[in-house]
This record gives structure tokens, C-alpha cells and sequence, in this order.
């Protein structure tokens, strides 16, 4: 965990007393909706369908039990009881009222949370790996430079009017799951044949209604340089970025519209003219930065405790375990995923409870931490191998064992038509419908990894073009209607998916989705060859013959 | 307008000329950067003194032959969420060590102030009679700032390496 110095807590403390003056101002008429907008937008306030809407960071996906809580205390205190969690390592409450902002804003202050640009065109919640820091095979903790880059991004007085929204991923394990390919700039921490860190940069990936991969821009730079590098990009961006179209504005379109060479020749060039700056981090600042991340004493323990040997008679915890449980680098230790996506529910929502529960959990079995991964589920990072049955049992009974992570029914959703006033269509319903269909676990197991992304719009909140299977709400003559893509990804090797064929209605997204499963497992050469790599195999074609041959 | 400088609202003693109009004789004026470009040398010998309003669209680089002799620049916000003229406004003070007067013109509120004078700003045209009285209070929002600009205020880094280094001393 990164602990807050004096000086986080004072800067976020003034935050807070910046917005209830705008607040204020807004409140007497002194500001035009205008004029607020974008700067509630930079706390984390949109006004969707019903109400606003308020958006919390939650910087690379960490949270302290006591953080937990305090977001449990906003839900129960100033929203509906509870909270969503987002695909960008954000949490959403989506009743609050603008009067109470300020206060919702201070209660989090205390506990080194805040909701700085969450929203509006400047640079985003910094996202990494959920399992940072206890993944096995990393580099180094990606959290160190995730935090190096929150400071650096926070406030930044030269990029907090950017032409759009600018959101940085970073990982440092092999297999990517911070989706950086799908960010404006993603960082892939690697070293070099020196033995040296720094990062793989790519530059002018994103989803939305342009969708594009992102490219890498540089193979290396030093990790002492990285600040300086990524204020070069966003320096060409500030200045060329487009600002005539809002659906033209994020650097994909520069970096496509220029190429990615001629892209990569300007910030070389905007980056060799800044030379040796005060950005340049030298050895003591990093050090600086690491030393308020603190980590668990772990215990010397067994790699096969006899609790876990015991509990594997259990067939229910065996197959939770087997699909839930992922290897620590700690020996005796294991990470362990809280599905938030149990059958027939919102996905990514948690209720005061829920959360004031897994907090407690945290405490006696995770060191009091808890992860959030952009899949929209929640993560305890340190558990001892002989707590998990222990554990298991405490999450069943809170809804949170679902034994779905992965499958078909972890479904990655944006809010939807339900509260979104930009949406076509809802995502919610349609989800929750297919979490139905596939409630069998035993059926979701035989057919493997298979991840399905919905969004009720074009802006691809929820990753449409990335999943698996992906669902986009459009609206035709005022109905809703979906069109289905397959084979997309969002890992290292991440691709769009490919257009299936015409939109369908409503009502048949669920027995459409049904047919491609039905399909691939006809399809498959063998029970190991995952979705996503039939597809690759086959193309579309024996999908879309599937689909439509009886429509 | 209320011009605000050196944190206080101040008479403008730059006269804004447009493009085609005659220039006064002497006193200081601020003109475009077209009408600049057409003859610097001419504009740089007048009695007076000269400022320029530099758009967003433009390279600042083409201004650079003539800093050290212009006694203002002027950027613009043509709305606030526009923020190109916070990049100019480094480059020009970090990068070409620009000394002068540099004044936000254009749509310049209250809530943008301390972003504007970090970026290097200490002039401003301000919109709203209000903002402008709010201006030094305002300015006193924070206290803590994490990037380094070319502003002079310390940063969380440097004052938290200076913490290292006092109480390492001690021990």
C-alpha cells in the first residue's frame, strides 16, 4: 500500500475546499452550467438520466480496508446503498446530489481517497495490473511508477485542458492485464539487455467509435526518463491534437492522421529539446516514492497446507478454487478474486454491505488490502493458502463466490440506457439475462475462458470492441438493437473483434449469443482451444452462418 | 476588463491596436502577431513600448528572434477549455527564457488562475469584475504542487527530498 504523506493529504484537503467554493459559486448562480461543468467534470461529477453521477479513483487498483469502508459509508450515506465498480479501476455512485458532493469528497479526503480527474479532458486515473506487486514473474511493482505518474498527472498545470480525455495503463508482467493497448499511452515495464528498467511505450490506443491498437512508439525508455517522455507526447498532443471535432480529439486520431512515425519524430524531437529537466528522476526520487509502499510480512508457510488438502473433498470449494484462487510469487500464499458478477446481477455492483464485509475479510485474511481489476471485479492479494476455506465459506455467504471468473457469465458492462444519458441501449439487462443462461456452472466450465463485454454505446464503455464476444447497444427507429462482434481481446496480443453480421433486436441477443457458444463448442478441435482461438482459426464465417441461417 | 499583475488589478498601459488601425505614435501597444510579423524591426524601433498576441495555432518558435526585445506576449484562450496557450506559455518562459510581461487573454476565470501562473503567466486579462477581486485569495488555493515548472515553487518531491536530508542530518 502507498501511504499519503502530510503533503497528499493537504493538496487533496484543498481540493476539497476549491470545489464546495465552486460548488457554491454554482449553487448562487455565480457560475453558468457552462462554466461548472467542466470543472465538477474534474471531480468526478457527470449529470447522467436521473441524477449525477460521481466518479472515485481508485489509483492502480488498490484500496486499504479502511478505504473500503469509507466508500461503503458514501454509498449508504449519500447514494442508494451502493456502488459500481468500473473498467477503469473507478467506482461510481449514482444517486448523489450535488449539494452533498462536497462532503461526500471531504468524508473521502480522510482516508487518502479523491475523485481528481476522473472525468473531463485531462489525464486520467493512472490504471495497472490488479495483481501488482504479488503476481509471479513481474519486473517490479508497477504500483512504484503508477504512483510516480498519479503525482506527476495530478493538477498538471500545462495538460488539464487537454483536447480529450488522456488515460495511461501500465503493467509489468508478461501477460497484460491492464489492457495498456487499449490507452492513450500504455507503458509495458521491461528491461532492457543491460539489465536496466524502464518501459515499452505505446502511444494512440482506444475504443470509442474510432477504434484503433496501440503503437508502440519507443521500445526503451529508462525508467529515470519516463516523466519527461510522456510529458513530450502529451506536449504534441496539447499543441496539434485536434480541438474542431470532439469525436476527432484523442491522440489516436493524431497518431493515425500523422502516422505513427512522423508522430514519433515529433515527441523525439519536442523530448531531445527538453534535454536533461527537472522531470529527470534520479535514483533517490524513486526511492523516495518506494519507501511509502509498505508490504505484508508474510509468514514462512507450506505450499499445501493440510486446511486446503481437507477442504479439496469439497467439490464446491474445489471448483470455486480452481477458478478463483491464481498463484502468489510468496510461497504458501494465493490471490483470490471476488466475483462481483453473480447470476442475474448488475455486473461490477457492490452494495455498503458487501463492501464494509470484504473490508473485514481483508483485515483478517489479505493484510487489509484489497484489489480492483478493470474486469470489475475485486481482489484479496494476500491470502495464506490454509485461510482459503475459511474464506470461501465468508464470501459464499455474501454473494461474492460466484465461481465464474473468466467464464461466460463474468460479463464486463457499462452502466447503460438504465442511467447513462449517452446510451443507445441497455447493457444491464442484457447481461444479466445471459448470466441466466449460462448459470450452470458445470456448462460455463466446459466452455472455458470466454469473456463477453456490453456497451450501451458507441463511446465503448464497456469494451465492446475487446471482448470475447462484444455487444453494442445502437438504436434503430427508437429500439434497441445490438450488433455482436467476436475474437476481440484485450491482453498482449489484443485485437477488435469482427462484425458478425446486422444488428439484432433486443430480445434475441441472448439466443444469438447462445448460438455462438453452441457453435464454437461444435467448432473446436479440442476442449482446450479457447473461444477467442477458434475464432482466430476459423473467422467469422461458421459463426455468422450459425447466427443467421434460421433469422 | 480588470487587469490583474503582480496579483493586483492595475491599469493597462498596453493599448490594443487593430489590425489596420493607425499605430499611436508612442505609448505601448499590443497588436497581433500577423501585423507583427509583417515588419518587427519597425514596430521594435517605435518611442513605445510593443506587445504581441500570439495565437494558439502557431508555433511560438517564430517569435523567439524577437523576445528579448518585446515587452509583452499575449496568449489566448478562445474558451476556457482550451488549454494550447498553457503549452506556449511554458515553452516560452522554460524553454526560450522569456522575462516579459505574459498575459492570459480570452475567456480567463477565476478557476483556471493557478494553472495559468504556474504555466508561467503573471498577467491577466480577467473576464468577470469578481474573479478579479478574487484573485489573491484564490491563488492561495494550494500550497502543494507536484510538477515541476519553470514557476520557482518548491515541489511535494523537493520538499519531501529536503525532509530526508534535514532529518538524516539530525541523526
Amino acid at each position: 500500500m502507498y501511504a499519503y504523506d502530510e503533503l497528499d493529504r493537504t493538496l487533496v484537503n484543498e481540493r476539497v475546499s476549491e470545489f464546495r467554493d465552486q460548488v457554491k459559486r454554482r449553487l448562487s448562480g455565480e457560475l453558468t452550467e457552462d462554466e461548472f461543468k467542466i470543472l465538477r467534470l474534474q471531480n468526478g461529477v457527470y449529470l447522467q438520466l436521473h441524477a449525477y453521477m460521481f466518479r472515485v479513483a481508485i489509483p492502480y487498483g488498490t484500496l486499504s480496508s479502511k478505504q473500503l469502508r469509507r466508500l461503503a459509508h458514501v454509498a449508504r450515506r449519500y447514494d442508494r446503498g451502493y456502488g459500481h465498480f468500473t473498467t477503469r479501476q473507478n467506482i461510481q455512485f449514482n444517486w448523489i446530489k450535488l449539494a452533498e458532493l462536497p462532503d461526500a469528497l471531504a468524508d473521502l479526503a480522510e482516508v487518502g481517497i479523491h475523485a481528481m480527474q476522473t472525468s473531463g479532458n485531462n489525464m486520467r486515473n493512472v490504471t495497472s495490473d490488479q495483481w501488482a506487486g504479488v503476481a509471479p514473474g513481474e519486473i517490479e511493482d508497477p504500483r512504484i511508477w503508477s504512483e510516480i505518474l498519479r503525482q506527476h498527472t495530478t493538477l498538471h498545470p500545462e495538460f488539464s485542458f487537454l483536447p480529450r480525455k488522456f488515460k495511461i495503463a501500465i503493467t509489468a508482467s508478461e501477460h497484460d492485464r491492464a489492457a495498456i493497448k487499449i490507452h492513450d499511452i500504455g507503458l509495458r515495464l521491461h528491461q532492457n539487455a543491460d539489465g536496466e528498467t524502464g518501459f515499452e511505450v505505446l502511444v494512440g490506443g482506444g475504443l470509442g467509435r474510432t477504434p484503433f491498437i496501440a503503437k508502440t512508439i519507443k521500445p526503451f525508455v529508462h525508467g529515470r526518463d519516463i516523466l519527461s517522455y510522456v510529458e513530450a507526447i502529451l506536449r504534441v498532443y496539447n499543441q496539434y491534437g485536434r480541438r474542431d471535432n470532439i469525436y476527432k480529439a484523442r491522440i489516436k486520431i493524431l497518431v493515425h492522421e500523422l502516422g505513427i512515425e512522423k508522430f514519433a519524430r515529433e515527441v523525439e524531437e519536442e523530448w531531445k529539446q527538453m534535454g536533461h529537466s527537472a522531470l529527470t528522476l534520479d535514483h533517490s526520487a524513486i526511492e523516495e516514492v518506494r519507501s511509502r509502499f509498505s508490504y505484508p510480512a508474510y509468514e514462512k508457510l507450506p505450499h499445501m497446507p493440510d486446511e486446503l488438502k481437507q477442504a479439496a473433498h469439497d467439490p464446491l470449494f474445489e471448483r470455486w478454487r480452481k477458478n478463483s484462487v491464481a498463484p502468489h510469487k510468496v510461497q504458501g500464499y494465493s490471490i483470490v478474486t471476488l466475483s462481483l458478477k453473480p447470476v442475474g446481477g448488475p455486473p461490477g455492483d457492490a452494495t455498503a454491505d458487501q463492501m464494509d464485509a470484504v473490508a473485514d475479510l481483508a483485515d483478517r485474511y489479505s493484510f487489509g488490502e484489497i484489489r480492483v481489476g478493470h474486469e470489475q471485479n475485486l481482489a484479496l492479494p494476500h491470502v495464506a493458502k490454509r485461510d482459503l476455506p475459511q474464506l470461501w465459506k465468508a464470501l459464499d455467504r455474501l454473494g461474492l463466490a460466484t465461481p465464474n471468473v473468466n467464464l461466460v457469465t463474468d460479463i464486463i458492462a457499462c452502466p447503460g440506457l438504465d442511467y447513462c444519458s449517452l446510451a443507445n441501449a441497455r447493457s444491464i439487462p442484457i447481461a444479466q439475462e445471459l448470466t441466466r443462461r449460462f448459470a450452470n456452472h458445470d456448462t460455463a466450465d466446459m466452455i472455458g475462458r470466454l469473456h463477453i463485454n456490453i456497451s450501451g454505446c458507441i463511446n465503448a464503455c464497456g469494451h465492446h470492441h475487446v471482448g470475447h464476444i462484444g455487444i453494442l447497444g445502437v438504436e434503430k427507429n427508437g429500439e434497441e438493437f445490438y450488433q455482436i462482434t467476436i475474437g476481440g481481446r484485450a491482453d498482449e496480443n489484443a485485437q477488435m473483434g469482427v462484425l458478425i453480421g446486422p444488428a439484432v433486436p433486443y430480445g434475441e441477443v441472448a439466443d444469438v449469443i447462445e448460438d455462438i457458444v453452441e457453435a464454437y463448442l461444435a467448432l473446436r478441435d479440442r476442449p482446450e482451444e479457447l473461444f477467442v482461438d477458434t475464432v482466430k482459426r476459423l473467422g467469422v464465417e461458421p459463426f455468422k452462418e450459425r447466427v443467421y441461417a434460421t433469422r | 476588463m480588470p487587469l490583474v499583475k503582480q496579483g493586483r488589478i492595475t491599469t493597462d498601459l498596453f493599448v490594443h491596436v487593430a489590425d489596420g488601425a493607425e499605430l499611436p505614435g508612442d505609448g505601448a501597444i499590443l497588436i497581433t502577431a500577423a501585423r507583427f510579423l509583417e515588419d518587427p524591426e519597425a514596430i521594435l524601433k517605435r518611442a513605445g513600448k510593443a506587445g504581441v498576441i500570439w495565437p494558439n495555432g502557431r508555433a511560438v518558435d517564430d517569435l523567439v528572434p524577437y523576445l528579448d526585445r518585446l515587452a509583452a506576449v499575449a496568449l489566448v484562450f478562445p474558451t476556457f477549455r482550451d488549454g494550447r496557450a498553457y503549452s506556449q506559455a511554458r515553452l516560452l518562459r522554460e524553454r526560450h527564457g522569456y522575462d516579459g510581461e505574459l498575459r492570459a487573454t480570452g475567456q480567463v476565470l477565476r478557476d483556471q488562475f493557478v494553472f495559468m501562473s504556474r504555466a508561467g503567466f503573471d498577467a491577466f486579462e480577467v473576464k468577470k469584475d469578481a474573479d478579479a477581486d478574487a484573485f489573491a485569495e484564490t491563488m492561495k488555493r494550494y500550497s502543494v504542487f507536484y510538477q515541476p515548472t519553470g514557476d520557482g515553487r518548491v515541489t511535494a518531491l523537493n520538499r519531501r527530498m529536503q525532509l530526508r536530508h534535514s532529518e538524516s542530518a539530525g541523526q
